[in-house]
């Protein structure tokens, strides 16, 4: 058995001392009452939520996992899902940040991201069935008609009904435009409403068919009779489970049903189907052929989601690691007993070991802040007063979400193996869930975007499609934070190298854009390794700006000594590894020759 | 019928006690500060009477300094209509609590209080028991198991031989044992509409109350570290030593 207790200290001190968020949420379009002590009240609850009734289904749940009734078609989810489902629904968190015209909340989706993280370290396969629907209201809410909205929005937000997202086929993964299911024209439903029969197999649908609520509704990639080859000819169809009536009542089942469920590496209790679509009656949402168009507008929120998943392992992980090192006996420190009077000293009299916490910590902490950020500017992009405001937050956004996904994914793999690592044997051992950990952090560098896929959006897109834009907005804020905080003797051995490296990151970028225009083959070469080298000095502005909060904070002098300590851990021993990614950069694509 | 609930705010139960270096206290900076366990069950209880039209309105009630009001919204959150808050800089000893109360009880004229047996930071178990005193009004603590009819409380007693039932004439006080209830989460909605619910705050020094300390703290300290335990070979010789240190 793990414990988890919700990290409400740090989820704060990120909140409103790193980032100010409360300053900025009341300044915002219909934030009036977004003040902080709505929202600590809001995580506290969270915290209880997922503390008692999801953390302690995790062990278990792994265990029993999802079982699939072969005639029935029907998946039964493990013990406890289906009542945490409903005290969650009942509690109004599946609307948390939908609009309150349609049942929502209408909270910041900031504070969405930060209660996300705790309710994911509570049980992160549990976590997947609300946030697919969370993702299915957003595309309706940006995309639907409003009798759809009314129709099928609306349950999902009341937490009655469950979404999916329904994108990927056996010959269509991170290249959507092969996809071949497809959509021809039905008659009108009684509301004369047209219709499609949507015919085709989806594989690797989370959530695709489970027990947890009255209907699911599917939202489906497919291609129309007249659609052009590509990604340029897909549409999007809402297809139900269950045939809903114009009254909104349950009606026959519709021919979508589940075919199988795999038998994965983690994340055992979340449902992942094959489903099959059978002449389903659906109905077009958006525009025709611009399906794909539509489900990138969501794509943002679906992918720092992934990235916060990381973050919520790594946190987890953390705290049991810490404290099974703070309490396992065994050999001595190198410079003599620290417990004379017990037969071994603990494990963080070891530098190693403290090396292998201090790691985990300057990555959890660290990412929390970057995903926080990324969330922040959302909100700005979506209800600042200032339409100059809200385009440069988009701008950032869309620069900050590959490296918030992948580098935020990337590094809880290494957080869950120090995690695991620290157990020393026991850490192999089911029994005491580390290896659970680092099995779940497995899914989250491949879904909603391959690693690769992020690393080359950033590098192809996000720099030099889009020449960029959101990376100045970027470098610019970190140059005014050197300046502002450069003669602050508590930030000393930190503005420094922040600075160069922030020089290095913009001459670099330059010197890449230059060698992708005369081989484009260089784009491939260089992008994973521009992500993490991104990433890295992201996380170093993060850190620098995490201590200037904390110098100013009211918090304990504990908590402050901690986070300067993490800060200057992270420059001295983790910034660095910006050289060897540097390096791969530069050795180009000569150095990865063709392999046959 | 209202209901009066005590609403205490104390160091959360997850927190590991530390005595300030100095022993003049224990360590609350920066530490985790909750509703007192038994007071959440406490205001369950009076939300589940409200529900089923016992009651029509529930008030919380928090003795403490300004920064009190979080804690209180909480209750408000969990459904109590509206809050008092008795503001007072310092903790108060369980007779001035029970001295506070009876000057609400005056004001407000409740048919029931409840409160928790006890608050964990201090465990005193008292203030139901001398609220009632000094009421003059029936008293049922440790219950585990409440039924309200006809103007009369059977309440359900936890005590040391078991369970036992008894009756109290309304208006009563009420204290909660563990096995009451569960208490509920909060809605998102209703951590939303409490902002919006009355919290009347009154002077403790305006309530004529005398905060007199019956209980003189000389310092604190923590419990000794136990020493190493001793292996036996069998029960004859845990016997023996039992016997030899006096404790058979
Ligand atoms: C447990 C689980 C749950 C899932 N849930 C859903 C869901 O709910 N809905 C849904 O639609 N899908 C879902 N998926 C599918 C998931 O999104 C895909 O697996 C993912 O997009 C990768 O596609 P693929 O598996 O076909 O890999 P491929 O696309 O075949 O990729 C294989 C490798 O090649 C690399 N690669 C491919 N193309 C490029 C390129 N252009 N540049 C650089 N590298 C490249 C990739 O990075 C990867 O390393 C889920 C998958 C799993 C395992
Ligand atoms: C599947 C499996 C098979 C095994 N097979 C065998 C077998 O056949 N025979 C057998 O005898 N054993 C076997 N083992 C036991 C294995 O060798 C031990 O688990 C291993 O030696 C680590 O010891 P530990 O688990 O007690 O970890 P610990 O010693 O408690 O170590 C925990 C952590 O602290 C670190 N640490 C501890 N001391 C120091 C130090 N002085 N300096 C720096 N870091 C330190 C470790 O590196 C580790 O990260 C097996 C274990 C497993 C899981």
């Amino acid at each position: 058995m793990t414990i988890y207790k919700a990290p409400l200290d740090d989820l704060r001190f990120a909140l409103f001392d790193v980032l100010g968020a409360e300053h900025t949420l009341t300044s915002l379009q219909g934030g009036e009452a977004h003040s902080r002590d709505l929202l600590d009240a809001v995580l506290e609850e969270a915290g209880r939520l997922s503390e008692q009734l999801l953390a302690p289904t995790n062990a278990p749940a792994d265990a029993e996992g999802c079982r699939f009734d072969k005639a029935a078609h029907t998946v039964t989810t493990p013990k406890g899902f289906k009542e945490a489902f409903k005290a969650f629904a009942e509690g109004g968190w599946t609307g948390l940040t939908n609009p309150e015209a349609y049942g929502g909340q209408a909270l910041p989706g900031v504070l969405g991201t930060a209660t996300t993280e705790i309710f994911q370290s509570g049980n992160l396969a549990w976590s997947l069935y609300p946030l697919l629907s969370e993702g299915a209201t957003h595309a309706m809410e940006q995309h639907g008609e409003e009798w759809q909205r009314e129709r099928f929005m609306k349950p999902i937000v009341a937490g009655r009904w469950t979404g999916t997202m329904c994108l990927t086929e056996p010959q269509a993964g991170s290249d959507l435009g092969l996809l071949k299911t497809r959509a021809e024209p039905g008659a009108a439903d009684a509301g004369g409403h047209p219709t499609y029969r949507i015919s085709g197999t989806k594989i690797f649908i989370s959530a695709g068919e489970h027990d947890l609520a009255e209907n699911i509704v599917h939202l489906v990639l497919a291609r129309l009779p007249d659609a052009p080859e590509g990604s340029r000819g897909i549409s999007m169809f809402i297809v139900p489970k269950f045939k809903v009536g114009e009254d909104g009542s349950l009606g026959a089942r519709n021919t979508v049903a589940a075919g199988a469920i795999e038998h994965k590496m983690g994340i055992h209790a979340c449902s992942t189907c094959v489903m099959n679509f059978d002449g389903a009656e659906g109905y077009l949402i958006g525009k025709p052929h611009k399906g794909l168009a539509a489900m990138f507008t969501m794509m943002n929120a679906a992918r720092l989601s992934v990235g916060v998943q990381g973050l919520a392992l790594a946190e987890r992980a953390l705290q049991n690691s810490l404290n099974y090192a703070r309490e396992r006996l065994q050999s001595r420190a190198l410079s003599g007993p620290k417990f004379p009077d017990k037969p071994a000293d603990n494990l963080l009299v070891q530098p190693d070991v403290r090396r292998m916490l201090l790691t985990q910590r300057a990555f959890v902490e660290g990412s929390r802040a970057l995903v926080l950020y990324t969330a922040l500017q959302t909100d700005i992009e979506h209800r600042a007063i200032d339409e100059a405001a809200r385009q440069k937050a988009g701008e950032l956004v869309a620069f900050l979400i590959p490296i918030a996904k992948g580098m935020t994914t990337e590094l809880a793999q290494e957080c869950t193996k120090e995690a695991l690592q620290i157990y020393g044997g026991h850490g192999y051992i089911a029994e005491n869930g580390m290896e659970q950990f680092v099995r779940d952090a497995r899914i989250i560098t491949l879904y909603e975007g391959t690693t690769g896929i992020q690393a080359a959006d950033l590098l192809g897109r996000k720099i030099l499609q889009l020449q960029g834009v959101g990376a100045r907005h970027f470098l610019q804020e970190i140059g005014a934070f050197c300046q502002q905080h450069g003669a602050d003797a508590s930030l000393r051995g930190l503005i420094g190298p922040l600075a160069a490296a922030a020089k290095e990151w913009s001459e670099l970028t330059a010197s890449l854009a230059k060698r992708v225009q005369a081989n484009p083959e260089e784009l491939g070469a260089a992008a994973s390794d521009y992500l993490y080298y991104s990433g890295y000095v992201t996380l170093a502005y993060l850190w620098a700006r995490s201590v200037a909060a904390a110098e100013a904070g009211s918090q304990s002098a504990a908590f402050k000594q901690a986070k300067r300590d993490t800060a200057a851990f992270y420059f001295a021993r983790i910034l660095p590894r910006t050289l060897v990614h540097k390096a791969a950069i530069e050795a180009g694509v000569a150095t990865l020759p063709a392999i046959d | 019928m209202k209901i009066l609930v005590g609403y205490k705010r104390v160091v959360d139960y997850n927190v590991r006690i530390q005595v300030k270096p100095d022993g003049t206290g224990v360590v609350t900076d920066g530490v985790k500060l909750s509703a007192n366990p038994f007071d959440d069950i406490a205001l369950e209880e009076a939300l589940r009477l409200r529900e089923k039209g016992v009651a029509e309105e529930v008030v919380v009630v928090g003795i403490g300094p300004a920064d009190l009001t979080a804690h209180l919204r909480n209750g408000l959150a969990m459904g109590a209509n509206r809050a008092i808050h008795v503001v007072a800089a310092d903790a108060v000893q369980p007779l001035t609590a029970a001295r506070v109360f009876l000057k609400l009880v005056e004001k407000e004229q409740p048919g029931l209080v409840i409160l928790g047996k006890q608050a964990i930071d201090d465990d005193a178990n008292q203030t139901g028991q001398m609220l009632a005193a000094l009421w003059d009004r029936p008293q049922a603590t440790f219950a585990s198991k409440v039924d309200i009819a006809g103007g009369k409380a059977t309440v359900t007693r936890e005590v040391d031989a078991g369970l036992e039932v008894i009756e109290a004439e309304l208006p009563a006080v009420i204290t909660t044992d563990l096995r009451l209830n569960e208490p509920r989460f909060i809605k998102l909605p209703d951590i939303m509409k409490a902002k919006s619910k009355p919290i009347d705050t009154i002077e403790f020094g305006s309530l004529g109350v005398e905060a007199h300390d019956h209980l003189k703290t000389t310092h604190y300290a923590a419990p000794a570290k136990r020493s190493k335990g001793v292996m036996v070979k069998d029960a004859a010789e845990l016997v023996a030593a039992l016997k030899q240190k006096g404790l058979l």
